[in-house]
């Protein structure tokens, strides 16, 4: 009887993804593959194609895991083993909390203050600088860009609180032999545990980029909402989760909304691999883990 | 410099760098914060806020206090929430005893596995499968399809801490019981269950907070409402909703209604936080002693 209740889990994921396919099928029918590559997304001539969402939906998530993988390790070796337990307690509670502020409050945050600080005193300076490079010119205060450092602060959280874990697996001796070899902490850090947490963290950065692709209201206030692929990281764009946001609910006919509902296919079908890759990698470095400890 | 003293300097200077980025990352927290409050205050110092509903923009006239307020919005909200509470907390708890108590191992890591991975869906697909699902069949928005979509995504995380407080139960206390001649099931609900309580609230609390927070699976299927709607087969507003929508509107009268939302939102989600985390410490205490 419970065993049925508990497989309610898996069931309600793979009806998800079958009631989407249903759904879809008009625009899969009709677009095919095309569909994935087609940059021209225009719902009065009935032509759709995801490649500028896609586009930035990659692109906003992997300059988030850029800007956010450095930061969410050291929090990690510091929550692992460094500093006071009260010290670090504080700083455990605080990334937590960074997990509980809801999606939409770092969203009209990002609105009000980070993009125009962000516009004012990284975007403008940097392609003032290297505005040469194509892809640093033309700064805007709802960017790609800005979306991407939302992103970033959203998913330190993930990526920290498995990285610590990761680190914390390592079995002591390793360290201790370190040590005890006179390295410093650095190179006790670098050369030791940084190595063997590897694998665990590469999945945790895996699963912050499940997180990211999926985000969607933080981002839709700030990427700027332009459906095309921008040629510079400080300009609008578009991802696949915030064009559903905004068009959904005024998308009519039968190809537009079957179009919408291809895009969340496309992002549930990816993030579902993400995911199980990120957490398959996650269990594997721990059992391993406990095995040589 | 020696080259001991220049490693031991290049240590430090690592160990200063990884504080650094420490502080960098608890930065935000602090912004967030801190302008919520300031910006949400004005609004939410005035009883009205709570007690009325929304108003069109006032501009060019504003009166020096404005009226509007987000009653509808925390009905709807908690309209919403309960009805997600009452599917996925009863569902969600023997989901979790199962996997601690009676999981055939293969088929446990599986369900664990779908657990997680449903954790990370994004919560826009949820929303799409929900409107397909209770939206189109009925062909109006509905409380029940944004409930049902709210309902998935608590689900999992109210399984994952069951199933953790439950195994955090010593196994004298089922050998106790089953020694005395209680039926298994006896033994799951009568003895560990209620050993376990505060670890099963963290997680009902927990995903109450998530649920509460979520705008994107309610955009099409809740929708929102300009006033206080009490039916659950009809559209209703939910504060996330409420600062979603004003925040990206050009009126001061309505971001500031927006942000308001935002500051009682940020006050339920982070108080849910603290409180789960003092329940769940005194959990790890009391099973500690059995």
């Amino acid at each position: 009887m419970v065993g049925i209740v508990a497989s309610l889990a898996p069931a309600v994921l793979l009806v998800i993804v079958a009631i989407l396919v249903q759904q879809a099928a008009p625009a899969i029918r009709h677009f095919g593959f095309r569909f994935l590559a087609s940059t021209d997304w225009n719902p009065v001539t009935d032509s759709f194609g995801a490649l500028p969402a896609i586009f930035g939906t990659v692109a906003t998530s992997f300059i988030a895991l850029a800007l956010a993988l450095p930061v969410g390790v050291a929090v990690a070796l510091v929550l692992a083993e460094q500093g006071q337990g009260q010290v670090r307690g504080l700083i455990g509670t605080g990334i937590e909390l960074l997990a509980a502020i809801p999606s939409v409050v770092y969203g009209i945050w990002a609105l009000y203050v980070l993009a125009p600080w962000s516009f004012q005193h990284l975007e403008v300076p940097i392609s003032g600088r290297l505005g040469f490079v194509g892809w640093l010119a033309d700064p805007a205060v709802r960017s790609l860009f800005n979306a991407s450092l939302v992103l970033a602060i959203m998913v330190l959280p993930t990526l920290t609180a498995i990285s610590r874990d990761v680190i914390r697996a390592v079995p002591r001796g390793l360290k201790e032999n370190a040590i005890a070899l006179g390295a410093t902490w650095w190179e006790t850090t670098w050369g030791v545990i940084l190595p063997s947490a590897r694998a665990g963290i590469f999945g945790a950065t895996i699963l912050a980029l499940g997180r990211a692709l999926g985000e969607t209201i933080a981002v839709t206030m700030v990427i700027g909402n332009n459906f095309q692929i921008p040629h510079s990281i400080f300009n609008p764009a578009y991802t696949l989760a915030s064009v559903i946001a905004n068009e959904f609910t005024e998308a009519t006919g039968t190809l537009y909304p079957a179009a919408l509902v291809e895009l969340g296919l496309v992002l549930i079908l990816v993030t579902l691999i993400v995911n199980v890759v990120a957490l398959l990698l996650v269990r594997s470095t721990s059992r391993e883990a406990s095995l040589a400890a | 410099m020696s080259r001991n003293h220049r490693r031991q300097f290049a240590s430090r200077a690592w160990l200063g760098g990884t504080y650094l980025l420490t502080v960098i990352a608890l930065i935000p927290l602090g912004f967030v914060l801190w302008f919520t409050v300031v910006k949400g205050l004005p609004s939410v110092i005035h009883p009205q806020f709570f007690i009325n509903v929304e108003r069109p923009p006032c501009e060019p006239t504003c009166p020096a206090v404005s009226d509007a307020g987000v009653a509808h919005a925390i009905v709807g909200t908690a309209i919403l929430v309960g009805l997600a509470s009452l599917m996925a907390i009863p569902v969600g708890i023997l989901g979790g005893i199962y996997l601690a108590e009676y999981g055939v191992a293969r088929w446990s890591s599986w369900v664990r596995l779908a657990c997680d991975v449903l954790v990370g869906t994004p919560s826009i697909a949820i929303g799409l499968f929900a409107y397909s699902l209770l939206v189109v069949p009925f062909h109006h928005f509905s409380a029940y399809a944004g409930s049902v979509a709210l309902a998935i995504l608590m689900l999992p995380i109210v399984m994952r801490t069951t199933e953790g407080a439950v195994s955090l139960i010593p196994n004298g206390l089922r050998e106790s019981g089953l020694a005395l001649g209680l039926a298994r099931w006896r033994v799951s609900l009568q003895l560990i269950l209620p050993a376990a309580v505060p670890g099963v609230i963290t997680g009902a609390l927990l995903a109450v907070a998530r649920a509460s927070g979520e705008t994107a699976p309610l955009l099409f299927t809740a929708f929102g409402a300009h006033i206080l709607e009490l039916n659950p087969a009809g559209p209703i507003q939910a504060l996330p909703l409420t600062v979603f929508r004003y925040a990206l509107l050009p009126y001061k009268s309505l971001q500031d209604q927006a942000w308001g939302a935002a500051l009682v939102l940020v006050i339920f989600v982070l108080g849910i936080n603290l409180t789960s985390r003092w329940v769940l410490r005194r959990q790890i205490r009391l099973a500690g002693q059995l």
